[in-house]
């Protein structure tokens, strides 16, 4: 009988098992420098603005109407609307968010593809949320190399009320950012009163924990490690760029081979990268960018304030690190010219799709109807016989008038040979009569239809149009219902 | 006992239980880790659960069913309190309903959508057994879509229906006729129903045997035509059916008519008032009026 072992786990020397390797990476933990420069400026900038953009939006007002939301953007779940602006989406019209939410995708894909991971480097809040809560850090524990000595020092009053009031204002911002993602599905102003009254609903506050929590924890303890294992953006990315496109590049052309600068040292015959390190010390991601393109760099462009900045010091020119393709990269290996394609198949081909959808769109939401309308036929009882022989079928009139006011409709029924209808409450009409009813404001109103016709006909289904004619727009629009009738 | 020995397995070096099926032993694992924390975590959350929730039986004889728990809760009070705020969200449409006459009622679109909502989810739960969803109606359980009525079809007749039922036995008010059973009563010979069987079926419009209409119209004046009406048209105000038309309650075949002539059917309906409260009652009221068949 032989015994199986794992092949992993017999060393060489045959000295009997030992443990397999561990199958998880520790973590290494990475102490950001603050880096400076126009790329650190733009994110500081970009930072402010996203920042400003999510805390700001829930408090704009828009007037739409009497009884009608006046919150710019909001997703009025109670009231079963999105409004954004001056669109209004009602729950039928739900795939108005799929094609934006396609269109955001896309729009990410060409980005991708012609300026590599701008979105994750600049925009993203993973990113836009870690910045904020590094600039906590530095401001309680100072930069990269104050803050390695605190770690490695033994706990003093000094250490823990650096920690503690750093923990304290990361959980102050966590909270300030779930609380206001709660803002944008309620009345902001009436939730951040009652949020704190004990009134507002269970889900706000139940979200609102969600996101501080999220917050605290992606922002503040986990970080890199959301990009490289949680997010699937870096894996989708690979099929997206090309060597085409403008990516955060170590220019190896230029930089090889690197070493060290001794003091009477020229840089004939050697390449501008004296290997200092400050590129990978002011990584947030802790990876090194000589390393070529890898899956862990989010391109946030902060080596290249801190390569430049040494390269000034040195005398070299800038940009070492600098936005740039594989191809030029190759190209000038080769010593040609390098060429940069912004037109490519896929930019082209993400651009018009894009324009499709957006077109798709725009022309959706401009031709859609002030109304919307239906006629449910009874299921049960299926026909009924009056006493003179005549047939009657009832149908659920269901009226939704989309618009901020009141409207008068003409009703008709065709399609039916001698047919006269009735509107309960409202009155009778036949042949090519009409009746008129009123739609409420922006709501949705039942109305029981019943259509007669008279006894000369033979059993079985046919069918009839109700067409709905707004009377001031002349706006048309109808439906179609069975009419059945049964043998005696 | 002493000298039991762990088998170990060659194979994998695991302890075996010592169970033996047709050569093939049981490896005596442990449970995962993961698995037995969660099973040591749910039965502290049962410890909690017990303490917090209605969940002991109690003792025979101490007057309670159950432990009610720190929590206090009661699915019981739950309904209670939702049967409350039900009420409270309608009072005010409540109110206004029953006073309203039809014609308020049509006038005002809020108030008639009230109306039939309403109506609609009570005749859901509480006519739709016997009448049918949508009014339907089945053999002995009148259609309340057409318009044909045996009592009354306006708002208020189908109120008084509703609120005192038909032959209730509890209910001074209620609407109360009795068709005698002539043949089980020995009232008539069985040729005599025979023949008005015949008689029936050609007031109705169709072919009948024309020696025993001829015999039978006697008896029908005599016997029939003081609640039915000389032509057979019926008379709403003691819900004496119309026989001229092609509507059955009980059926139009000659083998239903005749037991209904020798029965006599007298169909109940119960009295809803007090069991319904008035507004629930109108709006039933104002549902009915609406299927198709209500009169002005």
């Amino acid at each position: 009988m032989t015994k199986i072992t794992l092949i992993s786990s017999v060393k060489p020397g045959g000295e009997g098992p030992t443990p397999p390797p561990s199958l998880y990476e520790k973590r290494n933990q990475i102490y950001p420098k603050l880096a400076h420069g126009k790329f650190r400026l733009v994110k500081w900038i970009v930072m402010a603005a996203t920042l400003g953009v999510y805390y700001t939006i829930p408090w704009i007002r828009w007037p739409r109407g009497e009884g009608i939301p006046d919150q710019a953007v909001l997703a009025d779940f109670d009231g079963e609307k999105f409004y954004f602006f001056f669109l209004e989406i009602w729950p039928q019209e739900i795939y108005f968010l799929g094609g934006l939410i396609i269109l955001a995708a896309l729009g990410l894909f060409l980005v991708t593809s012609l300026f590599g991971r701008v979105w994750c480097g600049y925009a993203c809040p993973q990113t836009v949320w870690t910045d904020l809560y590094i600039w906590v850090e530095r401001a309680f524990e100072g930069d990269r190399a104050a803050r390695m000595r605190l770690d490695a020092a033994p706990m003093t009053a000094n250490k823990a009320l650096r920690k503690g009031g750093k923990h304290l204002v990361w959980l102050l911002i966590a909270f300030l950012t779930g609380g206001a993602f709660i803002l944008y599905w309620h009345d902001a102003p009436t939730i951040a009163r009652t949020f704190f009254t004990g009134e507002a609903p269970l889900t706000a506050y139940f979200f609102a924990a969600i996101l501080t929590f999220t917050t605290y924890a992606l922002a503040g303890t986990m970080r890199e490690q959301v990009c490289t294992y949680l997010c699937p953006w870096p894996r989708i990315q690979g099929a997206l760029t090309d060597q085409h496109a403008l990516n955060v590049t170590y220019r190896l052309d230029r930089g090889e081979p690197r070493g060290p600068l001794r003091k009477d040292q020229g840089f004939e015959g050697r390449g501008d990268c004296i290997d200092c390190k400050q590129c990978v010390q002011v990584c947030p991601m802790g990876i090194d960018i000589r390393d070529g393109e890898q899956l862990a760099c989010i391109h946030c462009a902060l080596c290249i304030d801190a390569c430049d900045d040494i390269m000034r010091k040195v005398g070299r020119p800038t940009g070492l690190i600098a936005y740039d393709t594989m191809a030029a990269v190759t190209q000038r290996l080769e010593h040609k010219a390098p060429q940069y394609r912004l037109i490519r198949t896929r930019t082209v081909l993400y651009a018009s799709l894009m324009a499709v959808v957006g077109s798709l769109i725009v022309f959706g939401y401009a031709a859609k109807s002030t109304y919307e309308f239906s006629v449910l036929k009874d299921r049960s009882p299926p026909f009924i016989r009056l006493s003179d022989g005549r047939v009657r079928n009832g149908y659920t009139l269901k009226l939704v008038n989309k618009s901020t006011t009141a409207q008068e409709v003409d009703v008709s029924v065709e399609g039916l040979d001698g047919a006269a209808f009735e509107i309960v409450g409202i009155g009778a009409a036949s042949g090519d009569g009409t009746l008129t009813l009123e739609s409420e404001a922006h709501g949705v109103d039942r109305y029981r239809l019943l259509v007669t016709v008279p006894a000369d006909r033979d059993a079985g289904a046919e069918n009839l149009r109700v067409e709905l004619r707004d009377t001031d727009t002349g706006e048309t629009i109808s439906a179609s219902a069975p009419f059945t009738m049964g043998t005696r | 006992m002493t000298d039991h020995q762990p088998e170990i397995d060659e194979q994998s070096g695991v302890e075996t239980t010592g169970h033996v099926w047709d050569g093939i032993r049981e490896l005596n694992n442990p449970l995962p880790r993961w698995w037995l924390y969660v099973f040591y975590a749910s039965i502290l959350w049962a410890i909690g659960y017990m303490i917090f929730m209605p969940a002991i039986p109690a003792l025979p004889g101490t007057g309670m069913s159950n432990s009610l728990g720190v929590r206090g809760h009661s699915d019981r009070a739950l309904v209670a309190a939702d049967m409350t705020a039900l009420d409270a969200q309608r009072a005010t449409g409540s109110a206004q309903l029953v006073n309203a006459t039809l014609e308020q009622i049509e006038s005002d679109l809020n108030l008639q959508q009230f109306a039939l909502a309403m109506g609609e989810s009570a005749f859901g739960d509480n006519c739709a057994t016997c009448h049918g969803a949508g009014g339907r109606g089945a053999k002995g359980y009148p259609m309340l879509a057409d318009d044909i009525w045996l009592w009354d079809g306006t708002v208020e007749g189908i109120q008084t229906t509703l609120q005192h039922g038909i032959r209730h036995y509890d209910d001074e008010n209620t609407r109360r006729s009795a068709m005698p059973a002539f043949g089980r009563d020995g009232l008539l010979a069985d040729t005599e129903i025979d023949d008005l069987v015949q008689y029936v079926t050609h007031l109705s419009g169709r072919e009948a045997n024309a020696n025993a209409v001829t015999r039978a119209a006697p008896i029908f004046a005599q016997q029939c035509s003081t609640c039915h009406g000389p032509g057979g048209k019926g008379n709403r105000s003691i819900g004496a059916p119309n026989l001229t038309d092609q509507e059955w309650l009980f059926g139009g075949e000659p083998r239903d008519i005749q037991s209904t002539i020798y029965n006599a059917r007298n169909a109940h309906m119960p009295a809803w008032q007090g069991r319904l409260d008035d507004a629930t009652i109108k709006a039933l009221s104002v549902y009915v009026h609406s299927l198709g068949g209500g009169e002005k």
